[in-house]
């Protein structure tokens, strides 16, 4: 099921520059292996090594972060906006 | 160079005077080339700290939406160091994510408030001039 996937201007380099993309896939790991399928310069950007979220992103299904429903294994459906945000703090 | 409208620079100042003794922080809306600040969103500092601060991220979010439905987009962040200088700290430049922003720093040091903005590119600090306009 094809969602639109938003990417901070940081990753959209690894994606010809576009601000938003399709991707396909039933969890948010099945969107993201498909990212990184069409834009492997996104490998490694937001889920590490390990299979998790990188500590210094945020995700958003349309209004929820992801960290509070299923994570990574978070259903996706067909017309949902997955954004992602760079963690923004400092000192 | 940065360029803030009056208007944003004021809120900005404001919003950092009135999260005393905590530090505050938002982000800007505008136009990366050339780099005109228009909007200011202030956030909450989800980290309720005087020495370090976290923007809500909900609220990035939402600003995001909102500086793109006026054709615009975020072009860097703001927080103010309460007893410090207006200079980037380490924390600062470790997490700084984007070397594509303007790092705007808000001094709370002296009665007068400083504004100074900084790119950070690869852990490098380059001080820009802010033109308030």
């Amino acid at each position: 099921m094809p969602v639109e996937v938003r990417l901070p201007t940081v990753l959209r380099q690894h994606a010809g520059g576009q601000a938003s993309v399709k991707a396909n896939g039933e969890t948010l790991e099945d969107v993201f292996v498909d990212l990184v399928r069409q834009f492997p310069g996104l490998a490694g950007q937001v889920v590490t090594e390990d299979g998790a979220l990188h500590k210094f992103v945020n995700v958003y299904r349309n209004d929820d972060d992801v960290r509070y429903l299923d994570k990574l294994a978070t259903k996706v459906a067909d017309g949902d906006v997955i954004s992602i945000l760079p963690a923004v703090a400092g000192g | 160079m940065l360029r803030l409208t009056a208007d944003v620079r004021r809120q900005m100042v404001d919003h950092c005077l009135a999260g005393l003794p905590e530090e505050a922080c938002g982000l800007l809306g505008g136009t990366p080339d050339p780099a005109d600040a228009t909007v200011l969103y202030p956030t909450r500092n989800l980290a309720a700290s005087a020495r370090l601060y976290t923007v809500d991220p909900l609220e990035h979010l939402k600003a995001d939406r909102d500086a793109e439905q006026r054709g615009l987009e975020l072009i860097g962040v703001f927080h103010s160091h309460t007893h410090t200088d207006a200079y980037p700290s380490p924390t600062d430049v470790a997490q700084a994510p984007d070397p594509c922003w303007h790092y705007v720093l808000v001094s709370l040091k002296f009665a007068d408030p400083v504004v100074r903005s900084f790119r950070i590119v690869d852990g490098t600090i380059d001080e820009e001039e802010v033109e308030v306009s």
